[in-house]
């Protein structure tokens, strides 16, 4: 019996949450025999090779491609999984949100103390995607099916949940590893 | 004109892609790559109160989030006048970096970069990942893995948690290393510098088995920029800034990083959200620098572990005592590096200070404080003002990745100059060779574009009326 399919993203999120699902350390080699990694970043797959029993999202949207990445997560896995805060609510990307996005840029391309910008353009080009004007949880874009606290959640989490989901048994996380940090 | 755009995580889910123009004989007239990644973080920080900072700023990175944590912390230390810590804070610090730095290392060179090594730059896309590496070559990948777990396991000790960590405070520390903690990392400390030692070898070895073929790919001649410490030695954890050119000659050195903006500025560039830095003195045009392993190897009069400074010296033999310009020797460098923070490590978990119990310290309150660090990907600038009520008003920070940039874009254009100009078809492997140029740096692309340095490439040759002439897709 071919091997259920694993697909990861990052969206708008720090890489925390994928580093966390490397802590499950000599246990990757055990999901590895379990599970065939798809489209995920730690590999090259870029296009998705088949339907997926389980996606695992970090991060939140924060520009166009965000969105679509997510929608099409959405359309070929069974179950999503939010994996940590800036999935779930935003997190640290969102607090751009109490702040006009043209003062980010200013900021960043024009006021900042070390910047060069004799032309004083902010980027824009065409190959550069266009930004949202403001950062959205995931579950406000499409439907998700479990949502993983932590900042990141710890990869004992990460680990229970996947095994549990993966065995066809209900989610039961014990109340030390659910953590809102 | 045609266009071809390398899109590293493929058009809908970019953060960073390359583009290459060619003319009608298909030669290279031009090869960017842009960064497509834009956080606000120095805007956004404004109004958060000052010690929040070292827990914030590292969710800019969940990759090397210690480096952002002790940037972060160094320049608070400032403003609360901490900043000559007292030794238990210092160590547990410096501990706490080292782990990042082998963990860090370990993944990149393990995880992401292994796989072109071991199977070579052609190999078959299915089996050129960590996955691949696991089957073929189990003993490594365990390896790999275990390295990068005492890494983890280390920064757990002193940060209090893996990923994100409290650890360091304004002025100091929040907790020290008790002798069970020691005891603990003590036990698997002899089996993970023999892994280091194997490490190294094995990127040893394969840098000057091929040397012949890696010494001209994607390289350049370059400035390079670190932190070193006043007698001259590398130190990942705190130093002055010292430049020197491709030649080795000193642009400047023993600069106290207080004053960086005088000798430090980013060009803005309308086609990429990172910004190009460069030396004031030399201008854009010509006072761009490459930081990280290389650059350190290259900066670095000496390192102060024994088994490190033997490995330096047979990589500074490759180059006749000349600084090393090959971009491919980054991976050697790396793993020196790794071995040098297993010593280090070592070191530090065999000095009773770790157990003090005087942690933070206090002085003279100020309004403005810059830390930097040697990240592993290279060095971290972080800059900040702080208001009478405690708020942040003003952050500045660029980040490792940043400074390589314009390398970074010359990898890109070097590779496409001999690899692509001029042929009829992009392939597969042609494509692959572009982003084993990128890979060599070791973008913390998490900072830039997120993905994780293994990334999925997809090139589009598309005619001037654009439309789609060519596709090819790996994976
Ligand atoms: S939840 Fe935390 S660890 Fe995960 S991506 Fe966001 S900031 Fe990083």
């Amino acid at each position: 019996m071919a091997k259920p399919k694993v697909a990861t993203t990052s969206l708008a999120g720090c890489f925390g949450c994928h580093m966390s699902i490397l802590d499950i350390d000599e246990r990757i080699l055990k999901l590895v025999e379990l599970v065939d990694f798809d489209k995920s970043p730690i590999n090259d797959i870029k296009k998705f090779t088949g339907r997926c029993a389980v996606g695992l999202i970090e991060g939140g949207c924060a520009n166009e491609e965000n969105v679509e990445v997510l929608r099409e997560f959405r359309k070929h896995c069974d179950v999503l999984i939010a994996v940590g805060e800036c999935a779930i609510m935003g997190d640290i990307p969102a607090m751009r949100n109490m702040v006009p996005l043209k003062e980010c840029l200013d900021e960043a391309y024009l006021n900042g103390p070390s910047v060069y910008n004799p032309s004083g353009q902010v980027p824009n080009d065409p190959e550069i995607p266009l930004l949202l004007n403001k950062v959205y949880p995931i579950n406000e874009v499409v439907k998700i099916d479990y949502f993983l606290p932590g900042c990141p959640p710890s990869a004992d989490t990460i680990w229970q949940a996947l095994t549990a989901l993966l065995g066809g048994k209900p989610v039961e996380l014990p109340y030390e590893l659910i953590k809102y940090d | 004109m045609k266009r071809i755009a390398i899109e590293p995580v493929t058009r809908v889910e970019g953060h960073g892609k390359v583009t290459i123009l060619l003319d009608a004989q298909n030669r290279v007239k031009q090869a960017r790559l842009h960064i497509v990644e834009f956080r606000g973080f120095e805007r956004f920080i404004q109004g958060r109160l000052f010690w929040e900072v070292p827990v914030i700023v590292q969710r800019l990175c969940g990759i090397c989030p210690v480096s952002h944590h002790l940037a972060g912390a160094k320049a608070m230390d400032q403003i609360v006048g901490g900043e000559n810590l007292t030794p238990t804070a210092e160590k547990v610090r410096r501990l706490m970096h080292y782990g990042q730095t082998l963990q860090s290392h370990a993944l990149h060179f393990f995880h992401l970069c292994s796989p072109d090594l071991l199977f070579g730059f052609d190999a078959d896309p299915a089996i050129r990942n960590v996955i691949g590496v696991a089957a073929k070559y189990p003993e490594l990948a365990v390896q790999g893995v275990m390295l990068r777990k005492y890494g983890q396991e280390i920064i757990k000790v002193t940060a209090g948690k893996k990923i994100h960590g409290t650890g360091a405070i304004p002025g100091g520390v929040n907790k020290n290393v008790s002798i069970a903690e020691r005891d603990a990392l003590l036990k698997d400390l002899d089996q993970n510098v023999t892994w280091a030692r194997s490490a190294l070898k094995l990127a040893k070895d394969y840098t000057v088995e091929h040397l012949e073929t890696l010494a001209p790919f994607g390289s350049f001649d370059s400035n390079h920029l670190s932190l070193v410490r006043a007698d001259g030695a590398m130190d990942l954890y705190h130093g002055n800034l010292k430049a020197i050119d491709a030649a080795g000659k000193a642009i400047f050195d023993q600069v106290d990083y207080q004053n960086y903006l005088d000798y430090i500025a980013e060009e803005v560039r309308p086609w990429s959200y990172m910004k190009f830095p460069f030396i004031k003195s030399l201008g854009p045009e010509n006072g761009w620098y490459r930081v990280g392993p290389l650059a350190r190897l290259n900066t670095a009069k000496f390192i102060d572990t024994p088994e490190a400074e033997a490995a330096r010296k047979e990589f500074v033999a490759v180059t006749d005592g000349k600084p090393n310009n090959i971009t491919m020797a980054y991976h050697w460098a790396r793993l020196i590096e790794l071995l040098h923070s297993v010593e280090k490590i070592k070191e530090l978990l065999h000095d009773p200070d770790l157990q003090g119990t005087d942690l933070v310290v206090k002085g003279e309150r100020r309004n403005e404080g810059i830390g930097l660090i040697e990240a592993p990907r290279g060095t971290l600038f972080h800059h900040y003002k702080v208001n009478e009520n405690d708020q942040i008003t003003m952050a500045n920070l660029i980040v490792s990745t940043t400074n390589n940039n314009e390398p970074m874009n010359r990898a890109v254009q070097r590779v496409a100059a001999d690899h692509i100009s001029g042929k009829p078809e992009v392939t597969e492997g042609l494509l692959n060779h572009v982003e084993v140029a990128i890979r060599a740096y070791d973008p913390c692309l998490s900072c830039a574009t997120h993905a994780l340095g293994k990334m999925p490439l997809v090139v589009e040759l598309v005619d001037c009326e654009g439309k789609l002439v060519d596709r090819r897709a790996k994976g």
